[in-house]
Order: C-alpha cells, then structure tokens, then sequence
C-alpha cells in the first residue's frame, strides 16, 4: 500500500541541479578575475615578454605570445576586467533606463506609454551593430561611447519586459490603493510594483550581459571598440586573428572566453528559472 | 445493490508532505446511491482535500498517511494512473468552482461536454451529442439542440455552469463530486443552477458529494451533512438534523452566521438620515470605452444617473448582481474613475472628479477598502509597512499597532507578510489601511464577498463597531443582501447601472417596490429545507409584474 501511496504523493523540494552550480562557477571564477585582475596579471599587459609573436605556451607566458609578442595570459586577464566592467556597466545603464522608463509606461498608460513605447519599437527595429557602427563614427571610439550606445540599445528590450510585467502588477488592487491615497509615481514604480518583479529583471540583467557581451566584443572585433593598447576580448581575437594560419592558438583562448562566460549567463539563469518553475508547482 | 455504498472512506489522513499539521484527519463516510452528502467548511477546512481523494487525487506537496477510499469495489488510492483514468469522467466526475476556467475557450460547448463519451469510446459522437442536449434541455438551457454549438465566452455564467454540470453528468456517473459549484455566481443565476442540477442528479440517482461554505444553499441540496473544521468531521447528521438541533459549537455558530436579516438584533435607536450628509453624489454618469463626440458619454455606460447621500453613522448599501455597476460608483467616488457627469460633495464642499485634484485632506477623509483582500496588499510589504506608509502619507503619527488592535488582529502581525495571513486577517489589515487615515467616509467595496460566512460575519460586526466608534459614513457595497439586512440603515438597489429602489432598510425588506428587488430578496437562499422549490414560484410571481425585466 506504501508504494502506491508514494505514487500520488508530490515530489519533494528539488535539489539544485548539476547546471546550476557549473554555470554560476563559471561566471564568479570570472567575476573575481576582473576584479583581482591587478594582483592575477602575471606581467604588464603591455610588455613585450618575447622576441617572437606567437610563440607558444612556455614558463613565462602560459598562453603564449600575441602578435607583437606580449604575454597573452595578461592580455586575457586585463580583458577580462575590461569586457566584464563594461558589459556590467552597460547592462546596468539598460536596466535603470529601461526598467524606469518601463514600469513609468505601466502604471501611466495613455500618451505616454504610447509615445515610450513607439520610440521603444524604433530602435529595436534598428540592426545593432549597424547603429553602433555610425555613432562611433560619429563621436569617435571611447568606451564610454561604447558603454551608452550598448546602454540605450539594450534599455529598449528591458523597457518592453519591465513593462509587461508592470502592467500586470499595475491592475491589481494594492496599485489602486495607492493611487486613492494619491501616491505618485516615484512610490508607485519603487516601492509597490519593483519589489514584486526583482527576480525576473535580475534573471534579464544577466541574460542581457551576456548580450552586451557579445555585442561590444563585436565591435571591437571589427575595430571600433577598445582601442590599442588596451583590449577587450573581442579586441583580443581581433589583433591576433593572423595567428590562425600561423598555427597558433593565440585568438582561440580569447574567443573561449567569450563563449563560456555568455553560455555560463545563460545557462544560470534557465538554472533558476526551473528550479522556481518547480518550486511553484510544488507549493500550488 | 444498497448493501455497497458508492463510495467509502476510511479513517482517511493526507498530511502536507513536508510535515506539519494534517489537512484531513482521520475522517470516515459513506455515501449510498444517489444519496447527496455535503461537505462544509471554512476554507483551510480539509473539504476540497477530501473530496478530491474521493477521485484519487491528492494534491501535488500533501500526501496520504494512512486510510482508504473505495469508489464501489475500487481502492482508488491504490489505483494506477490507467484504472484511474479510466474511472474519471464516466464512474466518478468533477464539476469544478470555476466553469470559465475549465472550459477550454477556443472549443465549441458540445464537443467539450461529450469528452468523456469520446476519451472513454462509450458510444458514437451522434448518440453522445444525443444525450447532452437531452441534458441541456433538463438543465433549462435554452435552444438546447443548438446551444451546444456555441463557444464558452457565448454563453453567461450561469449556463456555463451548467454546461459543466452536463459534462459532469453525461455517462451517467455513480458519483459527481461539485466543488462550490455555485460560489461564483449572483444569487437569481445561483438559485436557477441549484435547481437544474437538483433536478438531474434525482432523475440519475446519482450520488454527490457538494463541497460549500454556504449552509443556506446547502441545505437546499443535500440529504445528510458533515461539517468540516480543520481537518475533522465535527458533526454528521440529516441536512434538518444539522439545521434544527446544530450540537457542536461551531455548527451552531455557523447556524448562526446564516440567520437572514434578523433585525431583531439592532440596538441602535432609528436615527438614519438624522445629521447633515457627509458624503453627496448626484447624478453620477460614468462608464467605460471612447466617447461619443456628441453627448461626451461614454460607450458602456456603466453608472447611468446615480444618486445618494451619507450621513455620519450611517450604512448606505449599494445592492446589485454583477455588472449593475456599483464597483464603478465606488471608483467614482474615491476618484480613481472620473464621471462623465455628476458632482461629489464632501460636507457640503464639491471633490474634483479625479483623485490627483483632490487635496491630501480631501483624500484623507474618504477611504475605500477593496474587495479582493488578496490582491489590496502588496505581497513584497510586511504589514506594519503597509499601516506605515498610509500612516506617514497622511502625516499622522504612527501607531500601527493601534491600527491592528482596533481591526482585532494582535500587534505582532505588523511583522508578517500578507501571505501569512488568512482571507479574513487580510480583510481586517485593508480596513486599518483605510482606518490609517482616520477618515469620515469609508467605502467598502464588496469587502465580504470572498470571505466564508463565520468569517463575512465577524467582519461585518467590525464594521458595525468602527462605525459606531469613529463616527464613519460608510458606504457598503455589496450583492450579498442578507448580510446587508442587518448592517445598513439605507438600501440603494442597482440594475445595470440605474438605482431601481431606494429607502430605508426595514421599509425595503418588509414591502419591496420594485420587481427586481423582489426577486433578489427571493433568490437569498433560506436556510430551511424546500425553499428552493418555493422560491422559483415567488420568482415567477416576481417577475410577473408589470415592470418589464429586459433579458
């Protein structure tokens, strides 16, 4: 009888899977690389450590050389801290844009969700790459062009999501309590409705850092981003693509990189998102 | 075939499965052929529990810790998924609170309600088609050979309802277990629903067991009655057993809470009207959709010329079914819906039609408290912050602990979160809410609806003692008219958006004007066996007058 018993009996809490702890070791091993960047660099990143570009792996530079003969290991990690801060920063730009703006369009309605919401679709319409493109012609490559052009391209994205799921908390009746007692925007956006939506922005902030990600490394790859000296990942493949005929491994590791911290961001956050998936089924 | 009951449970207990206290515990019954067992309860009870372990289901996060159901010769909690399958849907069915969400909304009606002929191969499509619309026709649905080919949202609620009755019912189960399939609904449509349904389930004898929180509709249905608390049988008996000679305590305090309009018990002196009014509104036009270029008035109309007045101490209620419009009138007034038309007075002083032109004075002295005490609270807000922000919004100084002992609820509460609390703690923290403000106008808007009827009571006792404390106008919005009878000094009744009848409470009650009063005062289910049957003939005679009631 017990065995048929434990048949209709809901499963217990799930235990945190494999995935979740591989993909968030990966994003903090990298998280504190950035940040302890300047006690990991094994050398200036902007040394010359060897007579030869892309010379292979040795005792002093375990990566390897780049192309004017630096040590490819320091170059990564100084990347690293480069790619992460800027992405970090832009995403953020994104999320406080575009989440303000959003929950501002949701509990507003009318002209104003109207008119965010047009300019919204206007520049999700545009190819980002293509709008990167001209405004860094335009006001030249600096990082921090490249930090609001990502900024104001993603906060289009977080301004629909923000806005879906402000809409939805916007009609329930605590909103219109607060609205009879003449709350104005700023309580009603941060303290009634943003308390309920932290966890699904904060699982869209680290999907859209992984875009962010992608999209600077982009940039850079094709010569508008960081500018030499320094160099972002994207930056990195960029000056050592030549390698590849030579037989070097030397573009390969920053490409890694790239990949495996915006595969880890994804995979993290569809982690959390099943296991609250569960949860709730659980408790229903 | 008497000697084998239809089903048997068995010192039955189902536990949460992370531990705590049991849901159902420990409880035994038997239902006969086409005997008719009600379940009643508060919500938290073990009746829903119970009643679903009679299909062999249990809830994902509880399990059975010990006892058995037999559905005729079958164990069905030992039962596969494959026997159970094959025994939902044509030996016992499931006829669920909420047609609207269990009918799926893109499929027409017939071919949902002859699922259970189809997924089980009983018979061809034409016969089972056969059969539901002979159902449809027992059910009082009309058209009833081409009804079934409309889709859900075509249909109102109640014949939806009845829809599910059928599907319900159409291979002719042992057992039907309804769970409040009648909480949802306006009293005339419920009162119609009750009486289909009874109709059906005699002429099948068919069993049921009828999960509600409502002893009056109840005792309209069934033979025998177990009343449920925490996860116990506390009392059985006949349905006249229970209603006349309630043993237990909490049997009678339900009892209790069921007596309709007894106004025996108002000890309050008849002062209604006496004092200048606080609250005025005159000639409310509001509604919903563009408007029309010519007369500025909206394309539903929704409140459609409505007019009353509060004085301090004094109930107005606001009566009416759903869509008669009179959550809009409260959104009016509280400034949240700007009227087309009409003025709102506060002590004689005109308030700007919408909230942001109000002064925060004005605002402070009219609060609204809102119907669904689930969703008026932020779920992220502890509740001494909730008390706390509408405390220092009004710039009064804070006390939320006064605030909590003034709604009954202990001042520890003020660190909890909304869902720590029960339905009726919820209700109670929305009032202080308002209380916060120590306003001179409170509007309740159905405040009672969603609560079960012990606990509807105690909080329209609460309001009674706020009332008569602080002095408040109220104005008490509500469908639920035996519970009004004993609160309100004024009755305002709407229909679509229109007040039909107006006047005091007792001269209402005892010599209604208008037929669409009568027939909700004759849809309040009593709490005495047969009135079902009497009360579609005094609906009849109701309806019967000559005001025409539009359809």
């Amino acid at each position: 009888m017990s065995g048929a018993i434990d048949a209709v009996a809901a499963p217990p809490r799930p235990a945190r899977r494999p995935l979740f702890w591989v993909s968030l070791s990966i994003v903090a091993a990298w998280a504190l690389v950035a940040l302890l960047a300047p006690i990991l660099m094994p050398h200036d990143p902007t040394d010359f450590v060897s007579d030869d570009p892309f010379a292979a792996p040795d005792r002093i530079a375990w990566l390897g050389t780049d192309y004017l003969g630096r040590d490819l290991l320091a170059r990564l990690i100084g990347g690293a801290q480069i790619t992460l801060a800027m992405a970090f920063l832009a995403t953020l730009l994104a999320s406080l844009l575009g989440g303000t703006l959003g929950l501002l369009a949701a509990i507003a309605g009318g002209w104003l969700d109207a008119v965010l919401s047009r300019i919204v679709d206007i520049v999700l319409s545009l190819p980002k790459i293509i709008v990167g493109l001209v405004v860094v012609a335009a006001v030249g490559p600096s990082m921090a062009a490249l930090i609001a052009i990502a900024g104001v391209v993603y906060a289009a994205g977080v301004f629909r999501i923000a806005r879906a799921l402000g809409a939805d908390i916007a009609v329930l009746d605590f909103i219109l309590a607060a609205r009879a007692r003449g709350e104005g925007a700023r309580w009603l956006v941060f303290g009634e409705i943003l308390p309920n939506i932290v966890m699904p922005l904060a699982a869209d902030f680290a999907i859209r850092m992984s875009f962010a990600i992608l999209f600077m490394s982009s940039l850079s790859f094709i010569g508008l981003g960081v500018q030499p000296p320094r160099a972002d990942w994207g930056g990195l493949v960029r000056e050592n693509l030549s390698a590849l005929s030579a037989g070097s491994w030397a573009p390969i590791f920053p490409a890694l990189a790239i990949a495996s911290l915006a595969i880890a961001l994804n995979l993290l956050v569809d982690a959390v998102g099943d296991r609250r998936q569960a949860v709730r089924a659980r408790d229903e | 075939m008497n000697d084998t009951p239809v089903l048997a449970v068995e010192a039955l207990v189902v536990a949460p499965q992370a531990g705590g206290a049991p849901v159902v515990d420990g409880i035994s019954l038997t239902l006969a052929k086409g005997e008719v067992l009600a379940l009643i309860g508060e919500s938290g009870s073990g009746k829903t529990t119970l009643a679903l372990s009679a299909l062999g289901r249990v809830r994902p996060g509880l399990a059975v810790r010990g006892g058995r159901v037999r559905l005729g010769a079958t164990d069905v909690l030992c039962a596969g998924e494959t026997v159970l399958r094959d025994l939902r849907g044509r030996r016992a069915t499931y006829v669920a609170q909420s047609a609207a969400a269990a009918f799926n909304p893109s499929l027409r009606l017939d071919f949902q309600v002859t699922e259970p002929s189809r997924v089980h191969r009983l018979r061809p499509l034409a016969e089972a088609l056969a059969m539901a619309h002979s159902l449809y026709r027992r059910l009082d649905l009309p058209d009833s050979r081409r009804i079934g080919k409309r889709f859900p949202h075509e249909v109102s609620g109640g014949q939806l309802q009845r829809f599910m009755v059928a599907m319900g019912l159409i291979e002719g189960p042992e057992l039907v277990v309804c769970d409040e399939p009648t909480s949802a609904l306006d009293v005339t449509t419920q009162v119609e629903v009750l009486k289909a349904f009874k109709a059906v389930i005699r002429d099948g004898n068919t069993a049921a067991l009828f999960v509600s929180h409502d002893l009056a509709v109840v005792a309209q249905i069934a033979d025998r009655i177990a009343v449920l608390s925490r996860g116990r049988v506390v009392e059985q008996g006949t349905t006249g057993e229970i209603l006349s000679s309630p043993q237990q305590p909490y049997t009678q305090e339900l009892v209790a809470a069921c007596r309709r309009w007894d106004r025996s018990r108002r000890p309050r002196p008849a002062r209604a009207g006496s004092g200048p009014a606080r609250l005025e509104v005159a000639g409310i036009i509001a509604g919903y959709g563009p408007r029309n270029r010519v007369t500025g008035r909206p394309s539903v109309l929704a409140v459609n010329g409505v007019t009353l007045s509060v004085a301090a101490r004094e109930v107005v209620a606001v009566i009416g079914e759903s869509g008669s419009g009179k959550s809009t009138l409260a959104q009016v007034i509280a400034g949240l819906r700007p009227p087309t038309a009409g003025e709102i007075r506060l002590a004689g002083r005109r308030l700007a039609p919408d909230v942001a032109r109000r002064s925060l004075e004005e605002r402070r002295r009219v609060q609204m408290v809102f119907q669904m005490a689930d969703t008026a609270l932020n779920p992220r807000h502890t509740i001494g912050r909730i008390l706390g922000r509408a405390l220092d919004f009004f710039g009064r100084e804070r006390r939320s602990a006064e605030l909590l002992e003034m709604v009954r609820l202990p001042a520890s509460y003020a660190r909890r979160r909304p869902g720590e609390l029960s339905g009726g703690e919820k209700q109670r923290v929305n009032l202080a809410r308002a209380l916060a403000a120590e306003p001179e106008v409170l509007i309740c808007d159905e405040i009672i609806s969603a609560l079960d009827t012990v606990v509807a009571a105690a909080i329209v006792r609460l309001v009674e003692d706020l009332r008569d404390r602080l002095g408040l106008a109220i104005v008490f919005i509500s469908h639920d008219l035996a519970t009004v009878a004993t609160l309100a000094d004024q009755l305002v009744v709407m229909r679509r958006g229109e007040v039909v009848e107006r006047g005091s409470v007792d001269q209402i009650l005892a010599n209604p004007g208008h037929p669409y009063t009568r027939l909700l005062l004759a849809s309040v289910p009593e709490l005495r066996i047969g009135w079902l049957e009497d009360a579609a003939e005094r609906a009849k005679v109701a309806t019967a007058e000559p005001v025409e009631l539009p359809a």
